[in-house]
């Protein structure tokens, strides 16, 4: 298979929530084993794209592609995506009581490995990935992200995509609220997955955990476009000066 | 379309056997039917008295149009008797090959060997097989069918039979008194406890068939038994009726556990009276789930009549398209330091219905009562339905009382979150229904745990089409 097809490229896309246009344009590609930041200011479009990329039905692209292993993610489903590889990391989970931790991961983990022979990584992964976050095992036998705190569920969160392992991950704003021993955890996290097979988008509004985590590649997204795109050298060009020049220019 | 796991599992239900029976009473209800089936049981004559009476109860009573509609019951088309076989068995190989075929189907004697202290297995009005392991029969212990009990246990009927719940009771519980047969008799002597399960097991295979089965369980002063039932039928055009009554005398100091894990074809009405009577710091606990059936009322009911009692009503309820489950539960509170807790949830699917009804009674002598209601409905679309009914009369007003009702929806939100995680969207509902009734399954024995999820999905994935 051609190297081409494992960069997810994204080509004039549009979209547009109910009554509001979000991404008006958006041209960029994120190539396989790369860190990739995604910044800008507050109601830009980032998790906006973060969740077009992986279906949200409540929003409605209207032009544009989004290819992926050879594939035209516009025409799969969520559960599809994931399947493939795809993952986003949710700024506020929902909750869902009574449903227990333990048997969601295990139940994501078989849609993603149906063999039987593949049961087994299943407990490799998750001992590793509850050390890995300083988890008690207790955590699983709790009601996914019911009565969590902020933090907690940041960690769920980072709990799934140590058990799923995706290809492409995307992590909204995981560093929000969190103090700097959890926003460790979390760069050590990446860190641990990280692999010239994996790609991710951290989808930041900080430098913070940029510290921790030297992207390849940086984007700003500014109303709803790619407004500069540059090495990690950008970031502390955004430090500086802040949004206010993308947003002139846009304006 | 592929065949998924529960088209199978649906299949192993839905399957119809092709019987001949042994004896069957004429289609239509006449004090003739009574008098055969009292015949056909060799059962005293006050039997046969008590069941004539309460048929004039049942023609007086008009039917009760207060809460689901019944007026498809055509109470002339309907066989109130058929025996399947000769006699009831204590060894599973002197089953008829047929009748053991079904229930091996559904794993009854391997559950038996496995988890349950004993088993009954009802197949149309008769119990079929029985057996109660032998470390309990020692200690006095008595399950047997509730046909044989008039002629082996005369003095325990007699005291007990319709005090719980008389035969003028309701008009299902008339017709019941008049035409029962089968169902559970259980003693449990003085301070011993069975900690295994009992576990009747309920067939209709029969088109336009009355399954009238008649449940006592009687547990002596500081004894304990927990009683599991399962009910399943296939699919027929004309509907069948399912009119049971089980009655519980918790006497005091004892605990009676009754589970129900219904699951009946959406062609059954399921007209059930459940009832019990709890003595001083006796208690009781229904733990009762409604799956399948076009129609379900039925409100487990407790009395708590003695000082310090303790009823514990946890009821589940899941209506899919056509189906209409009115259920919900009863408590009165007779005595001082008594203690109630209800808790009822609900799911209406494919513009399914459900509706809690439940009545909450604290006479003037209760004095320092404690009373706790929830219900919860989960509607899965916009078709659905749920109504709540809740009653309290509090006659004593000293009475401690917290009630919390919600109707929830699954929300776009927790679908979209399961299905980025790699869930079909059939997977994330089902998912989030299990966790749902979550606080339901885990009063359950593993194996019915197990065999509720099993029962969810195949509501979940049968629905359509």
């Amino acid at each position: 298979m051609p190297t081409i097809t494992n960069t997810l490229e994204i080509h004039s896309l549009h979209a547009k929530a109910p009554g509001q246009e979000i991404l008006r344009g958006v041209d960029v590609s994120f190539p396989r084993g790369k860190i990739v930041t995604l910044m800008g200011p507050n109601g830009s479009g980032k998790s906006t794209l973060a969740h077009v990329l992986m279906g949200q039905p409540e929003f409605t692209v209207t032009k544009g592609q989004i290819r992926w292993q050879g594939k035209n993610l516009l025409r799969l489903k969520a559960w599809e995506r994931s399947r493939l590889g795809l993952f986003v990391s949710f700024q506020q989970p929902p909750e869902l009581p009574g449903v227990n931790l333990l048997e969601f991961l295990a139940t994501a983990y078989k849609a993603h490995h149906p063999k039987a022979n593949q049961q087994k990584d299943f407990d490799k992964n998750l001992r590793k990935a509850l050390s890995t976050l300083k988890l008690p095992e207790s955590f699983l036998e709790r009601s996914v992200n019911t009565g969590f705190s902020g933090g907690e569920k940041k960690k769920a969160e980072m709990l799934q995509l140590l058990v799923l392992q995706p290809k492409l991950a995307i992590l909204d704003e995981v560093d929000s609220g969190l103090d700097i021993d959890a926003l460790k955890l979390i760069s050590k996290t990446v860190r641990s997955l990280r692999s010239p097979q994996r790609t991710f988008i951290i989808i930041t509004h900080y430098q913070r955990l940029l510290q921790y985590l030297k992207p390849d590649i940086v984007h700003v997204l500014v109303n709803g476009v790619i407004a500069e795109s540059g090495s990690a050298a950008l970031v502390k060009k955004i430090e500086k000066k802040g949004y206010s020049e993308y947003l002139k220019v846009a304006s | 379309m592929p065949t998924t796991a529960a088209d199978i599992q649906r299949r192993q239900i839905n399957f119809k056997d092709d019987i001949d029976y042994v004896y069957r009473t004429p289609r239509g209800l006449t004090i003739e039917t009574v008098r055969k089936i009292s015949e056909q049981k060799k059962e005293p004559s006050w039997m046969l008295d008590r069941r004539l009476q309460a048929l004039k109860y049942f023609l007086a009573k008009p039917m009760p149009t207060w809460g689901a509609d019944l007026s498809g019951i055509n109470f002339d088309d309907i066989t109130y008797y058929i025996r399947p076989s000769e006699r009831s068995s204590t060894k599973w190989s002197e089953v008829p090959k047929k009748i053991k075929d079904t229930f091996d189907k559904i794993g009854i004697p391997k559950a038996e060997r496995k988890f349950l202290a004993g088993v009954g297995a009802q197949y149309e009005s008769e119990v079929i097989y029985h057996n109660l392991k032998e470390q309990w029969t020692k200690l006095g212990v008595v399950f047997c069918d509730m046909s044989e009990a008039p002629r082996l246990y005369p003095e325990l009927v007699k005291k007990y039979f319709g005090t719980v719940i008389p035969a003028a009771d309701n008009k299902f519980s008339a017709l019941n008194s008049a035409v029962w047969s089968g169902g559970s008799f259980i003693y449990v002597p003085k301070g011993v406890h069975v900690d295994l399960p009992l576990q009747a097991y309920f067939r209709i295979n029969a088109p336009s068939m009355g399954q009238f089965e008649r449940t006592l369980i009687i547990a002596d002063e500081g004894s304990s038994v927990h009683y599991i039932e399962g009910c399943t039928a296939p699919m027929y055009s004309k509907d069948s009726l399912h009119a049971a009554v089980v009655e519980l005398v918790a006497l005091p100091n004892s605990r009676i556990r009754y589970t129900t894990i219904q699951n009946w074809s959406s062609n059954v009405y399921n007209l059930v009276t459940k009832r019990a009577i709890a003595y001083e710091n006796a208690l009781v606990e229904w733990v009762d789930g409604n799956l399948g059936s076009k129609v379900t009322m039925k409100y487990p009911a407790v009395l708590l009549k003695g000082r310090g009692a303790r009823a514990d009503i946890l009821s589940v309820a899941f209506a899919g398209r056509g189906q209409h489950q009115d259920s919900g539960a009863k408590v009165t509170h007779l005595a001082p330091d008594t203690s109630s807790s209800i808790v009822a949830k609900s799911i209406s699917k494919d513009g399914g219905r459900t509706s809690y009804r439940g009545l909450v009674r604290v006479l003037p002598q209760a004095h320092g009562c404690r009373i706790g209601v929830r219900c919860d409905a989960l509607l899965l679309d916009k078709r659905s339905r749920s109504d709540t009914y809740p009653r309290m009369m509090i006659e004593n007003p000293q009475a401690t009382i917290e009630h919390e009702a919600t109707v929830s929806k699954i929300s776009d939100e927790q679908l979209y979150y399961l299905e980025s995680r790699g869930l079909t969207r059939e997977d994330a509902e089902r998912m989030i229904v299990v966790g749902f009734l979550e606080i339901f399954a885990k009063e359950l024995p593993m194996e019915y745990a197990v065999e509720l999820n099993r029962l969810i999905e195949l509501e979940m994935t049968g629905s359509v089409g």
